[in-house]
């Protein structure tokens, strides 16, 4: 072998070798642990869910998914920390509808803004429901309008928070049934149930997962979604009850602004298998989360959607801020 | 019953309750991780395991963590949680005096004491006294909290007034942020990071612990007499002996701990500093607080491991959290199938028994371990030199600030904070008021405000702060602790001690 040839020859082989690396490595994302950035505190609904996909996702991606929190602010300190985050997918973080379209519109300056959080996937919703105490005189969601309609503001209604899927349920309930009612905010869904419980509201505008793990303690009226809920087979939706009321949470994930395409791609493919996954199903159901499979593109105009509507409702409360 | 027992002492449940220990013991003692984060970091390695084990470890590592945080509260004058604040009024002190050791050894009786009689009202008053947790609406909320800011009389030893001004300061720094109720941005003057507000362990740090390492930079020694301190033979004997002569204490502390475990929402942070102002006011020598006496250990310890078991009431009969540890075990529970509340007492029975036993156990062996890791960290931050160790507890108290939300600018809120805290150092207030600000303000605004609103279904809205039984005891209670001082003069005159009196 000539010198020219085993040169022709090694360099061939290093091309096609390097070739073969190159496109490995582009093919080839993650190839170093995701970081999975949470805007709530542990024990709640979005880290219950993160710590359900953890195990199914390591599989998916063949790297290590590592699950960190940055609370505070409704969120917003998360999702300003997502923004300011390196665009190449090793940064995601869960993000909540509407908490993502409200806090911008509301408060001005979020530290972030609803475009800049690149959808990867909605994974599942959580409607709204209507729940009073066992002993509540309250039986049908007719009777506790019939009651608001002759008592304006008497009803008290708890939730979670302000600005948020239980504040403006209430008030698009109150508009569609032309009633007064005075929504108290709570901290989040497990400080308003004791509430509930020891008769401080007469009733809860709640998740279906609050619904499911109370069930023995609380009536459930009306479910505010287009389907009744998997987990509540028995409780009628307000639009089978006459009443056109469909609100609830949506949690999904999303990655900084400018992570490349075929990155997102890969998430929401990884997703999409993950929320496939038998196991994850099974405990999604179990814990009451209504599972759903909203694609990168679909979340991108779900929100365009959801940003249209939430911005009409806030500016004829006179809520925005500029 | 004894099935559950026999779960309990299963080898690997206690070598899991023994590392559960060990690792709350470290986590508490560190300035900045909280049991609350102790146990969030290790949830999800119980998913691995069986939900018995699973609880125990945990449990056995939120009791730790809640005792963990005397250590550093005596040694560095910075309460390792927020439940040890006011362990830092006379355990530092202490152990400036030389009695170090002696302060952990209160520490560690206290907590277990404490520990063991929420646990036992757990077991076996836990559905009876559920029903009280949900009796507590915001209107009482906002009574209890007003009830809690009568406290700074005490807090603030030599001056009211600056007392007073510094708890008002700790109110106006728990209003940045987010409204609780209007959902409003406030305080944050523009700045996006500040909406999640002042972080009250980034404030715990900042007041208590960079004022002290000023303060041993700036005297260029120890701030304790390491000299004085001689080990003596027999001192946890004599200890605890003196511990056991304030029977009184002891059960008001454990009571007081547990009910406000019992109260959801509320927890060791506002525990300990109840139980320690009643002590105080109950005490026959209130001036002596602060300066460095065991009863003031006694009662925040004893207190704060005493909201463990009562926290865990409502948490395991209805399925509502009592302090913001439970809430995180509520989720552990929920992944791992089971669904806290009245279940747990009926087909999961014997998980749950296994817990309540197993919570029994760690606190008892907490004890060895625990003074064990005391002896340890004393030996250590009495012997290392000033040069070493002020750059070391700054150094910690950078990490456990960033640690609580992974925020360079909590490290940063942490910094400013611990300045201003010397500034005010200097001027003779002291840090008790504006953290007790910080921690009732927000508490006294939800409920107020949620309150007013529920007066909206009555014809009278503003009698709904007056009309509901609860209300009025804790009304009744704030009345009493302002006006105190004055009961106490009048009874003393009438008694003819006046003089002894006037000498205060």
């Amino acid at each position: 072998m000539t010198y020219r040839k085993s040169f022709l020859i090694f360099s061939g082989i290093l091309v096609l070798l390097l070739t073969l690396f190159s496109t490995q490595t582009l093919a080839a994302f993650p190839d170093k642990p995701v970081n999975y950035l949470l805007a709530f505190d542990p024990g709640g609904e979005s880290d219950i869910t993160a710590r359900l996909q953890q195990k199914a996702l390591e599989d998916v991606l063949g790297v290590k998914v590592i699950i960190s929190y940055k609370t505070g602010g409704g969120g917003a300190s998360g999702w300003s920390e997502l923004v300011r985050s390196k665009p190449d997918g090793y940064t995601i973080a869960g993000h909540n509808l509407p908490h993502i379209i409200l806090q911008p519109l509301q408060r001005g300056n979020a530290g972030y803004q609803t475009e800049q959080l690149q959808n990867i996937y909605f994974f599942e919703s959580t409607p709204n429901i209507l729940a009073v105490r066992k002993d509540s005189p309250f039986k049908t969601v007719k009777d506790l309008v019939e009651y608001a309609r002759k008592n304006p503001e008497a009803v008290t209604i708890g939730g979670s928070g302000s600005f948020t899927a239980n504040h403006l349920g209430t008030l698009e309930f109150q508009k569609i049934t032309g009633t007064k009612l005075t929504y108290i905010p709570f901290s989040g869904s497990g400080t308003a149930l004791p509430a509930l419980l020891g008769s401080n509201v007469t009733a809860l505008m709640t998740y279906t997962t609050m619904g499911a793990s109370y069930k023995d303690q609380v009536r459930i009226l009306a479910v505010a979604a287009e389907k009744r809920s998997p987990a509540l087979p028995d409780v009628p939706t307000f639009k089978e009850l006459g009443y056109d009321y469909v609100e609830g949470a949506y949690r999904g994930v999303a990655a900084p602004p400018g992570t490349p395409p075929e990155v997102i791609k890969a998430l929401e493919k990884a997703f999409d298998k993950v929320m496939h996954n038998p196991q994850v199903i099974k405990k999604m159901n179990e814990l009451a989360f209504d599972i759903e499979y909203i694609g990168a593109e679909e979340s991108r105009k779900l929100v365009e959607q959801r940003t249209k509507y939430y911005k009409e409702m806030l500016e004829e409360l006179g809520l925005v801020k500029k | 019953m004894l099935e559950a027992l026999a779960q309990v002492f299963l080898p690997n449940n206690i070598l899991l309750m023994l590392a559960g220990i060990v690792g709350g013991l470290i986590a508490g003692a560190l300035p900045g991780f909280s049991a609350t984060m102790a146990v969030a970091l290790i949830v999800p390695f119980t998913f691995t395991m069986n939900p018995t084990s699973g609880l125990i470890t945990l449990g056995a590592i939120y009791m730790a963590a809640i005792y963990g945080g005397s250590f550093s509260a005596i040694l560095i004058n910075t309460p390792g949680t927020p439940s040890s604040i006011g362990t830092t009024f006379d355990g530092y002190p202490m152990a400036k005096k030389g009695k170090g050791w002696e302060a952990i050894i209160t520490a560690t009786v206290s907590s277990v004491i404490g520990g063991l009689f929420g646990v036992l009202v757990l077991l076996f008053l836990a559905p009876a006294l559920a029903k009280v947790a949900v009796r507590f609406g915001p209107p009482e909320y906002f009574w209890a909290a007003i009830f809690g800011l009568t406290i700074i009389a005490s807090l603030a030893s030599k001056s009211l007034l600056k007392g007073i001004i510094g708890g008002l300061f700790g109110l106006v720094l728990g209003m940045i942020g987010i409204d609780p109720v209007g959902g409003d941005v406030r305080f944050t003057f523009g700045i996006p990071q500040l909406q999640s507000g002042v972080a009250l362990i980034v404030a715990l740090i900042g007041f208590f612990c960079i004022p002290e390492v000023l303060t041993m930079i700036k005297e260029g020694v120890k701030a304790y007499d390491t000299v004085g301190y001689q080990k003596q033979k027999g001192a946890f004997l004599a200890t605890t002996r003196e511990i056991f002569r304030m029977p009184g204490n002891l059960l008001r502390s454990s009571v007081i701990g547990t009910i406000i475990g019992i109260i959801p929402g509320a927890g060791g942070n506002i525990a300990n500093l109840v139980a320690y102002n009643e002590t105080v006011r109950a005490s026959k020598h209130p001036e002596k607080f602060g300066t460095g006496i065991i009863d003031g250990v006694v009662a925040t310890e004893t207190s704060n491991n005493a909201t463990v078991g009562g926290g865990l009431v409502p948490l395991l009969t209805l399925g509502i959290p009592g302090t913001p540890v439970d809430a995180i075990i509520y989720g552990a529970l929920l992944l791992q199938g089971i669904n806290p509340g009245p279940e747990l007492f009926t087909t999961r029975a014997n998980i749950t028994y296994a817990f309540i036993l197993s919570l029994f156990v760690a606190t008892i062996l907490m004890m060895p371990i625990g003074l064990y890791m005391g002896k340890m960290l004393h030996g250590i931050v009495s012997k290392i030199s000033l040069r070493y160790l002020a750059p070391s507890i700054l150094f910690l108290a950078i990490l456990g600030s960033y640690a609580i939300r992974n925020s360079v600018f909590d490290v940063a809120v942490m910094l400013t904070v611990g300045l201003a805290g010397y500034a005010v150092k200097e001027l003779g207030f002291h840090p008790g008021p504006i953290t007790l600000g910080l921690i009732l303000g927000p508490m006294a605004e939800e409920g107020l405000l949620q309150a007013m609103l529920m007066g909206k279904a009555l014809p009278q809205p503003w009698t709904i702060f007056f009309n509901r039984p609860f209300s009025q005891v804790l009304i009744a209670l704030s009345l009493i602790s302002i006006l105190w001082p004055l009961i106490t003069k009048i009874v003393k005159r009438s008694s003819g001690k006046e003089e002894v009196y006037e000498k205060y």
